[in-house]
C-alpha cells in the first residue's frame, strides 16, 4: 500500500495581523476575528508560487533521501496562465527532466494530488506533492474575501512502499454546479459567494468525511486527528459537530495563516505530523473543499 | 399564521431567541443570522415551504428582513418530492 513519507511547509516571513488589514479595509478588527477565526496571515512580498513551493518541498525533501520519479503541483495562483509552476519547481529542485504536472484547483488541490499520487505511484515511484499559494493578491481588495486569505506552501512525499502513514482509501468529488459560487477570473479578483460556498461545504465534508473512514472500514470515533483544509474556524467546528467528534480533534492553524487555499492542509499536516508522536495503527483523515466545487477526503494510518 | 410569522418562527429556533417582530428589521445587523446559521435557516426554509433556494439567491440582501423573505417565499414555486415546480 502507498505511504506518506515526509511534509514539509514554508510561510513568508511578513505578517499582517487585522489592524494592519482593518485599517486598510475599513473594518474591525475585532468582527475579522469573530467571523473567521483568523488573527494574522503571511503575504508574500516579492516572492512567487515557484519560490514558495520550492521552499515547501526543500523543507520535505530534507527528511527523506528518496529518488522522485513524478512532481505533482497544486496551485489556483499561478502567475502564468500556462505553464503552470510545476515544471519550474522541479527545476530548481534539481529534478529537471522527470514528469512534473500542475494541478489548477485551488483548496481542494492538494487533497486531490495526494489522492492521485496514491494511485500514480506504483508507476512513478516517490511523487512529491507541492501546494503553492498567493492567495493575498487574489483577493485584495473586498472586505469581506481580503480578511481570510494569506500565502503558502506545503508538501508532502508519497512512496509505493511502507512509511509513517499508510495510505488506507480516498474519495474525491467534483460538481461544476459550484463553478459561479468561487471563481478567479482571469483579470480579478476573486468572487466568491460566501452563502453558497458555506452551505456546500457544510454539507459535503462531513458526507465525503464519512464515505472515507465507511470506504477504509475505519468508525470515526477512532481518529486521532483530522486535517481539513482550512477556511473557516466556523467551518471547520461545524464539521466536527457534523460527525460528532470534539472540535479538538481537527487540528487547527487558520489563526495565524488564514486560508491559504490548497496550500492550507499540507501546511497543517506539515505543522502537526512531527508534534503529533503518532502510535501505530492510529488513523489520520484528511479532508478539503473547495472551487469547482472539489471536495475529497483522504484516510491514513500510522506505521 | 401568516407566512411571515412562519418565517419569524424559523428564525427564532434558529438564532435561539426570540423571533423577531420588526417585518423591516436587518435580521444580520440584529445578530438572529450569519453566514453560518443563514445556510441552515434556508434550509428550513426549503423544508417548511416546500420551495428551493439555489445558490445564486443565497444573498444577504435577500434574506436580510421579515418582509425580505417573506416576498421570496410567496414569489417562489413551490416544488414537489421530486424537486420539480
Amino acid at each position: 500500500m502507498p505511504s506518506i513519507l515526509a511534509f514539509g511547509s514554508y510561510v513568508p516571513p511578513r505578517i499582517v495581523g487585522n489592524d494592519e488589514l482593518a485599517a486598510r479595509l475599513g473594518c474591525d478588527a475585532a468582527w475579522i476575528l469573530q467571523v473567521s477565526g483568523i488573527e494574522e496571515r503571511r503575504v508574500a512580498d516579492g516572492e512567487s508560487v515557484v519560490t514558495l513551493g520550492v521552499q515547501a518541498a526543500r523543507a520535505c525533501l530534507g527528511q527523506s533521501s528518496v529518488p522522485v520519479g513524478l512532481v505533482m503541483v497544486s496551485s489556483g495562483t499561478g502567475e502564468r496562465r500556462f505553464p503552470g509552476p510545476a515544471a519550474a519547481i522541479a527545476m530548481q529542485l534539481g529534478l529537471g527532466g522527470i514528469p512534473a504536472i500542475d494541478i489548477p484547483i485551488a483548496s481542494a488541490g492538494s487533497l486531490f494530488a495526494l489522492a492521485l499520487a496514491s494511485s500514480l505511484t506504483s508507476t512513478y515511484g516517490n511523487i512529491l506533492v507541492v501546494a503553492t499559494e498567493k492567495m493575498s493578491g487574489a483577493a485584495s481588495i473586498e472586505r469581506n474575501t481580503a480578511i481570510l486569505f494569506g500565502d503558502g506552501a506545503g508538501a508532502c512525499l508519497v512512496s509505493p512502499g511502507p512509511g509513517p502513514l499508510q495510505i488506507l482509501a480516498s474519495v474525491l468529488h467534483s460538481d461544476g454546479e459550484g463553478t459561479e459560487a468561487l471563481h478567479l477570473p482571469l483579470d480579478g479578483p476573486l468572487q466568491m459567494n460566501g452563502f453558497a460556498v458555506i452551505r456546500h461545504a457544510s454539507g459535503k465534508l462531513p458526507a465525503v468525511i464519512t464515505e472515507a473512514l465507511l470506504k477504509a472500514g475505519i468508525p470515526v470515533s477512532t481518529v486521532r486527528v483530522f486535517l481539513m483544509h482550512q477556511a473557516n474556524q466556523n467551518l471547520i467546528d461545524r464539521v466536527a459537530r457534523a460527525i460528532d467528534v470534539p472540535a479538538a480533534a481537527f487540528y487547527s492553524n487558520i489563526r495565524r495563516y488564514g486560508n491559504t487555499s490548497s496550500a492550507s492542509m499540507l501546511i497543517a499536516a506539515a505543522e502537526w505530523f512531527p508534534e503529533a508522536s503518532l502510535r501505530p495503527g492510529e488513523i489520520v483523515c484528511f479532508a478539503a473543499f473547495g472551487a469547482g466545487f472539489h471536495w475529497g477526503a483522504l484516510v491514513a494510518r500510522a506505521q | 399564521m401568516t407566512t411571515t410569522q412562519q418565517i419569524a418562527d424559523l428564525v427564532g429556533k434558529i438564532s435561539n431567541r426570540p423571533a423577531p417582530v420588526a417585518e423591516d428589521e436587518s435580521l444580520f445587523e440584529a445578530g438572529y443570522l450569519d453566514s453560518f446559521t443563514l445556510t441552515d435557516f434556508v434550509g428550513q426554509l426549503e423544508r417548511v415551504f416546500s420551495i428551493k433556494v439555489p445558490d445564486a439567491d443565497l444573498t444577504p440582501r435577500r434574506f436580510d428582513t421579515l418582509a425580505r423573505i417573506s416576498a421570496y417565499v410567496e414569489k417562489t414555486p413551490r416544488v414537489n418530492r421530486a424537486g420539480q415546480s
